[in-house]
């Protein structure tokens, strides 16, 4: 009776701790880039550049971000008119994909007509086809449209690319609306938009909360349509064209970059904390493009 | 009966209103009317251009053809036969293929990995090790390439300085001081390509994964506990097949998403600048973009990558069917 065994508990308890380590372990790994992104952006450029770079800021400054908002490091604006022009974009697009989003799932979700089936399965295609394959079309349709180098062209092509996903999320938020409520309120008087607005809409706000936020970040996200329609039109950048226009100058400026990849970020972390409960339920037959 | 009374007493635009709605209901067109502002929007978005793309590539559409310089003639499948024929076609294929072929199975593994070890920390600890993991997965597409062209940069890089550090037994005896990982070769530009991608898409695998697990009665595993089974053995025999219809999709979507991957690798690449470390989204968008433009030329690989992602899809809606999405 040397070898005495280890008994159950402390086995648990160590393999609890081991699992812990590696709990920590992966969260480092993990947040290591972003932490370098934001130490980057406080650092002044003498540490950024130092031969033995250290990973917080000896002398933590707000230079660079100042210098982002000042328009000076990037040349072409202050930052707030690139977060002006990204959320006008964003919202605008949101807001017409939803609304053309929630049609078209009220009639996936309550009627059963020839091409149902088919409508549903074309959306899955194209959500699938590849942005750079129709990137040239695209450009030449908007192009003869006149809606090159501004923002309306960029809300079109957006809106309609959040549709697919929105379409299969919100119908089944749809689908759970009781088809008595909307009976009853047709049975006492009320019109077709009447209970669109009345009943529909407020019962499926959740679903629009999340199909929304779905495109916001799409949208918000973009940048190969954004990069070929925009061109040289510095003052319609997007948010992401104007890290991308700042990055390709040449002589790259990491400490003004980071602190504007920061704030470009900011607000899409924001939104993916607040939607955390549901950023699984729907989405892996919908999916969030990575 | 209604129908009278409305038009006795109602105006003429309420009774025109009411016959247009009578007419709606007859046809049972109301589904429809619902449908048209989605599809006019897709229409304008997706089948105009995908139209386009399809007619310029049986033409010669390029430079002479858009200034009007040269008209517009039908060339077959000239310029399929050219793309077929031309090297830097195939070496993009090459490129994309491979990325995916690395890239997919690697994500996977980590995003499994971390899955399970989420379902098996404590409350508080999985609750922090998710948030990391909703970091990366938030961070914007072009952030995340900038920063880690940032980590990877020859001056003053992180990586690049680490590596320096390290002991040669450990990591060869490259000088990797000022070492430039995006214009020396594809197989470098793809190797950051890698680590960044598997960096922002492991979460939504292992958030995908972890929710697959929570459905998995509980008696299993206590029951395979107590037979003593391997961990090894209880994912492939218990965790595996009931999560199999998740893991397709998480393939499938995978595949997708890395053969389609162009803000990470236009950045990262460098642009249009190196035209050895394209791959094929690279490789269409220069046929558009780069002066000469040739539309026509686009245009076959539009329509080559499309059919190729096409096959992949036609797997993904059946999995997706079968899961009973469509119910």
């Amino acid at each position: 009776m040397i070898f005495t065994r280890v008994s159950p508990r402390k086995a648990r308890q160590a393999r609890k701790i081991g699992l812990n380590a590696i709990g920590v372990l992966v969260a480092l790994v993990t947040l290591f880039p972003i932490f370098w992104m934001v130490s980057t952006a406080f650092k002044p450029s003498q540490e950024i550049y130092s031969l033995t770079p250290s990973l917080l800021p000896a002398h933590p400054t707000f230079g660079n971000f100042s210098q982002v908002i000042s328009g000076q490091a990037s040349g072409i604006g202050t930052v707030w008119l690139f977060f002006r022009n990204s959320l006008a974009v964003t919202l605008a697009a949101v807001l017409i994909s939803s609304f053309l989003a929630l049609l078209a799932s009220v009639a996936v979700a309550r009627f059963r007509f020839r091409f149902r089936a088919s409508f549903l399965i074309m959306l899955l295609i194209v959500q699938m086809i590849p942005g750079q394959a129709l990137i040239i079309g695209l450009f030449r349709e908007f192009d003869q449209l006149n809606l090159l180098q501004n923002l309306l062209g960029l809300v079109i092509v957006y809106a309609a690319q959040a549709l697919p996903v929105s379409i299969w999320m919100l119908r089944n938020f749809v689908a759970t609306v009781p088809r008595e409520l909307d009976e009853a309120a047709a049975i006492d008087g009320a019109g077709a938009v009447t209970i669109f607005w009345r009943i529909l809409l407020p019962l499926v706000a959740p679903g629009l909360v999340a199909t929304s936020i779905f495109a916001f970040i799409t949208a918000y996200n973009e940048f190969i349509v954004a990069l070929t329609f925009l061109g040289q039109a510095h003052s319609t950048y997007t948010l992401p064209i104007y890290v991308t226009y700042f990055f390709g100058r040449g002589g790259a400026e990491w400490g003004p970059i980071m602190a504007a990849s920061t704030m470009y970020t900011i607000p899409v972390v924001i939104f993916f904390l607040i939607i955390r409960r549901r950023l699984v339920s729907g989405l892996v037959a919908g999916a969030v493009k990575g | 009966m209604a129908e009278t009374v409305a038009q006795l007493h109602g105006t003429p635009a309420a009774s025109r209103g009411a016959r247009a709605g009578a007419f709606v209901r007859r046809h049972r067109l109301a589904p429809y009317l619902l449908l048209v502002p989605a599809l006019g929007g897709l229409a304008l978005v997706f089948f105009w251009p995908l139209v386009q793309m399809l007619l310029y590539s049986f033409q010669n559409y390029g430079l002479p053809q858009v200034t009007g310089a040269a008209p517009v003639q039908w060339v077959g499948f000239g310029n399929f036969s050219s793309t077929f024929a031309d090297s830097e076609f195939w070496l993009s294929l090459r490129i994309t293929v491979a990325f995916a072929v690395v890239v997919v199975p690697l994500t996977l593994a980590v995003g499994t990995l971390v899955g399970l070890l989420l379902n098996r920390l404590g409350p508080k600890m999985s609750g922090f090790v998710a948030i990391t993991a909703l970091l990366a997965w938030a961070t914007p597409p072009v952030a995340g390439s900038v920063l880690f062209y940032w980590l990877f940069n020859p001056d003053g890089g992180l990586v690049d300085w680490t590596l320096s550090k390290m002991p040669h037994w450990l990591v060869g005896s490259t000088n990797w001081a000022g070492y430039n990982w995006t214009t020396t070769g594809a197989l470098q530009a793809y190797t950051v390509l890698t680590v960044l991608v598997v960096w922002t898409s492991f979460p939504f695998i292992a958030v995908s994964v972890l929710a697959g697990l929570k459905t998995v009665p509980a008696e299993l595993y206590e029951a395979a506990r107590i037979d003593g089974a391997s961990p090894w053995r209880v994912f492939w025999r218990i965790t595996y097949p009931l999560l199999k219809p998740i893991f397709l999709v998480l393939l499938l979507l995978s595949v997708i998403w890395d053969f389609n991957i162009f803000t990470q690798t236009y950045l990262l690449v460098g642009g249009l600048a190196n035209r050895n470390e394209f791959n094929l989204g690279l490789y269409i968008y220069d046929k558009g973009f780069t002066f000469p433009p040739s539309y026509g030329l686009g245009g076959a690989l539009a329509i080559i990558f499309t059919l190729i992602l096409l096959v992949i899809t036609v797997g993904y809606v059946r999995a997706s069917v079968r899961q009973g999405a469509l119910t």
